[in-house]
């Protein structure tokens, strides 16, 4: 078994950081939650897009892919990766490339919730 | 106009003012940052042993077991949300469950409860995103204008 022990300290650290900084944000601001969620999100894409956020999910592992932050960067990977295959229209094609998992178990999901459960309160 | 209420203050006015900003009960910054810090890491690890877990049973590589983890914690979040334990979990724990990808699920499938009596049209498919797509959208923005730059610029 190649289990990266190591990894899971740098996931503690990075997701408890992430973590770290939207709470922060939600105290001393009077930012909503709906505000820092997509901050982070477009961080992570900026990030992404130079090339900083894959060296950080590298070193980090799921520390820095839960995180929001890294839907912004894998947004941005599925477009830069599928524009330098097939150009500016790949930017276009490529952008849920990556990020299909998450929105397509996101509504499933929910969808399934909402059948099954009833609000409650 | 703040300042000119100040100052019409008179003395005992003043002395109650001081009295009750010293007992008002103070955010709790700290032990809020902590808590975070805390869940957030933890939520980490349990990513990460789901992507080790898919990793090592499914024999793909690193970035492609993080897909199915993602999935999975994105199950949770809307399990746990559809439970009703997800608010008392965030209630404790803060960012540290609503930074991660639980807290994505948790605000798609919160929506979709919550907007269920509308009829599953109106409400569910439609509202399912009234919290979650403003992350969608600035996202997707963000990407498209990275992604022309790379195009025009960099290939």
């Amino acid at each position: 078994m190649d289990v990266d022990w190591q990894i899971y300290i740098f996931a503690f650290l990075v997701g408890g950081a992430f973590a770290l900084v939207g709470q922060l944000f939600l105290d001393f601001s009077r930012l909503s939650p709906g505000h820092i969620l997509s901050g982070l999100t477009v961080l992570g894409g900026i990030l992404g897009g130079l090339g900083l956020y894959e060296k950080l999910i590298d070193f980090a592992g799921a520390g820095a892919t839960m995180p929001i932050s890294s839907f912004g960067n894998a947004l941005v990977q599925g477009a830069i990766s599928e524009a330098e295959r097939s150009g500016i229209i790949g930017v276009l094609t490529g952008m849920f490339e990556l990020t299909s998992t998450g929105i397509t178990s996101a509504i499933i999901f929910a969808f399934m919730v909402a059948v099954f459960f009833n609000p409650r309160g | 106009m703040v300042n000119k209420k100040k100052k019409s203050l008179n003395q005992r006015q003043k002395k109650y003012q001081k009295m009750a900003k010293k007992e008002e009960p103070k955010p709790a910054y700290l032990s809020n940052a902590l808590r975070a810090f805390f869940f957030g890491g933890l939520v980490a690890i349990i990513g990460q042993i789901f992507t080790d877990f898919y990793r090592l049973t499914f024999d793909m590589d690193t970035q492609e077991a993080g897909n199915p983890a993602v999935a999975t914690m994105i199950f949770l979040g809307a399990m746990l949300t559809g439970l009703g334990v997800f608010d008392k979990i965030a209630r404790f724990a803060g960012a540290g469950v609503t930074v991660p990808v639980t807290g994505f699920a948790n605000s798609v499938a919160s929506a979709a409860l919550e907007y269920k009596k509308e009829g599953f049209v109106f409400g569910v498919g439609s509202k399912m995103f009234t919290l979650a797509g403003s992350v969608i959208t600035f996202g997707v923005v963000t990407a498209f204008i990275i992604g022309l730059i790379y195009a025009i610029f960099i290939f």
